[in-house]
């Protein structure tokens, strides 16, 4: 408890030195608030199964979602691998996994009164958006929120792990983030997919990153099942994957850059 | 000796896959498409025993071997061949109470955050190797008095002159008070004051906890100045583990003789007595054969305008310089001159 308690104070400390960069990294994920724009217009002249006021309420909540499940791991360990640094947390009897999350969590605590700022800001754009959200799919919602967050950052942490044998994760999480920008409901809620591509889409991991923490939040109705099994599925696959490619990584390491 | 050696390296190899590309587009066409591969020895069959509170000195040049062997002593690399075994564990298996044990301070490297007064780095070292807090304090205290850094802990680290920051990566590397240090390059970069410094809190800390400690260092002084037993390694062979007289001994037998003359000669005046290695003005510095040693410094004394005359053990670099250049040809294939 001490150890967790000290690395999110001093993580929080140093996050806390980057201010300026905080407010622009928020800003940056705005995507979700443009979208907003952009499907409560179409909504009023179309036929949608969602309401522009859902609409509006939706793109809010992917924004506050993606706020609190952003994750860079994969850049870190990256830069670690190549500039050597690496050797320093290997060497301590802390597993990496735990200090760059201790660190993810400390710039959640740091965002968040940019986050809190920038929602307020739209609440006065976007009239429609304004709700009172029920308590219990609100906390339900809540909760899938710090599971996305958990399993997107499980799934980078995994993919950072081939840095060990390429040295350039990131193109392949490049390749992922791709398909979680499509397959997410980040850039449209999965009401308005066609309904095999969102079939697919519910099978992959990608929905319950954005698209379920999102609707609960927002007060859709949405099934959670078969949902949480998949999302558990994939929770224990790159579980288990990030385990065997830590285990091959070591094995692999040369220590470079050291 | 003691029985039961701390650090125990038996024929411990590493040999490294390396990518090869020329240049030219063709190549590296080719390089993308089909790569080729070469295998380098970094490390061949080193074997060594250090006993618990020893200072050992670590020499050889760049791409020698020195990093690669403390890379597998502290468990970062697996070995290709061979078996270590540090403080009663086998490092590549990385246990956390191996960890505990052990330390790895790298010149070229910093594990404090840039950004943060070093004692924030300090505590979440505390954490991670769980030292209670009023311990914690104690050895902060006490570190921070012996490396003269007290009223820096405060300052974010970036505002630290580069003899102050190796200063406080040793207090962050030290603080879980490990049995076994593994310093590399210790004080690269830092000024004499500094290396003075870093170079006296290392044999103060060994000899307040009885750590043991591996280094390497460019700096002869440090080795000098440290160690009584040093290791060389030259093309991934040991080539020699012995006192440091030993090496000495062994590579340079000759002592250094400088003299101050009355008025300048010309370097044929000197042929006689021993190999010319330096002659400015009314300096001049010979090399002459130890076991001649009394009866050419008395012919020189006979024979020469001299005003002063002093004998030298001949420069550590030079003598190292010596191994080097022997090492190739005739050493090479022997795993160590001299056992400790």
């Amino acid at each position: 408890m001490r150890k967790a308690k000290t690395l999110l104070a001093v993580y929080l400390a140093y996050m806390l030195e980057y201010r300026a960069e905080l407010f622009l990294w928020a800003l940056a994920g705005a995507l979700p608030l443009i979208l907003l724009g952009v499907w409560t217009e179409a909504a009023r002249g179309g036929e949608f199964a969602l309401s522009p006021g859902e609409f509006a309420r939706y793109f809010l909540m992917v924004f506050l979602v993606r706020q609190a499940t952003v994750v860079w791991v994969v850049w870190e360990f990256e830069r670690d691998m190549v500039e050597g640094r690496l050797s320093f947390r290997l060497l301590r009897p802390l597993d990496p996994f735990f200090d760059h999350l201790a660190a993810h969590v400390a710039e959640r605590l740091a965002r968040l009164p940019f986050v809190v700022l920038l929602t307020l800001l739209f609440f006065w754009l976007f009239p429609e958006a304004r709700f009172v959200p029920e308590p219990g799919p609100f906390l339900l919602g809540f909760l899938f929120t710090l599971l996305a967050f958990l399993l997107r950052y499980l799934m980078q942490y995994t993919t950072a792990m081939l840095t060990f044998f390429t040295e350039r994760a990131v193109s392949v999480e490049e390749v992922f983030f791709l398909l979680y920008l499509f397959l997410s409901g980040t850039i449209a809620p999965l009401e308005v997919f066609p309904e095999p591509l969102r079939t697919l889409a519910l099978l992959t991991p990608f929905p319950y990153l954005v698209y379920l923490p999102a609707a609960l939040l927002a007060g859709q109705k949405v099934d959670l099942f078969p949902g949480v099994w998949v999302m558990l599925f994939w929770g224990v696959a790159f579980l288990l994957l990030w385990r065997l490619l830590w285990r091959m990584g070591l094995r692999h390491y040369s220590g470079q850059g050291a | 000796m003691s029985a039961e050696p701390i650090i125990l390296a038996q024929d411990l190899t590493k040999h490294y896959r390396v990518a090869l590309k020329e240049e030219s587009l063709l190549a590296t066409l080719r390089h993308f498409l089909l790569r080729q591969y070469r295998t380098v020895k970094a490390v061949e069959g080193v074997s060594f025993q250090i006993a618990r509170g020893e200072v050992v000195g670590f020499l050889g040049p760049n791409g020698a071997g020195k990093t690669t062997t403390l890379k597998m002593l502290t468990g970062l690399i697996h070995p290709t061949r061979g078996k270590a075994v540090v403080a009663g564990h086998i490092p590549w298996r990385r246990e956390k109470a191996f960890l505990k044990k052990i330390t790895l301070v790298m010149g070229n490297k910093q594990q404090l955050i840039w950004d943060l007064p070093a004692l924030d780095t300090f505590r979440l070292n505390a954490a991670i190797y769980d030292i209670p807090e009023g311990e914690f304090r104690k050895r902060v205290s006490e570190l921070s008095e012996m490396l003269s850094l007290t009223n820096k802990l405060h300052q974010p680290v970036r505002k630290l002159s580069l003899g102050e920051r190796m200063k406080a990566e040793l207090l962050a590397a030290l603080l879980h008070r490990p049995e076994v240090l593994f310093l590399d390059e210790p004080t690269l970069g830092l000024d004499v004051n500094a290396q003075v410094a870093v170079r006296e809190f290392i044999r103060e800390y060994n000899r307040r906890y009885g750590a043991t400690v591996l280094l390497t260092s460019h700096y002869m002084a440090d080795i000098a100045a440290l160690a009584e037993r040093v290791l060389v390694i030259h093309q991934g062979r040991l080539l020699y583990d012995g006192p440091l007289a030993g090496l000495l001994e062994r590579f340079a037998p000759y002592r250094e003789v400088g003299l101050t003359l009355a008025y300048p000669l010309p370097r044929e005046a000197f042929l006689a007595f021993g190999e010319v290695r330096d002659l400015e003005g009314l300096k001049a510095r010979l090399l002459v054969p130890r076991e001649r040693l009394t009866e050419r410094v008395a012919e020189i004394l006979k024979s020469l305008p001299v005003e002063d005359l002093e004998v030298r053990e001949p420069p550590l670099e030079e003598v190292i310089a010596r191994v080097y250049k022997i090492a190739p040809s005739g050493l090479s294939e022997t795993p160590a001159l001299e056992e400790a």
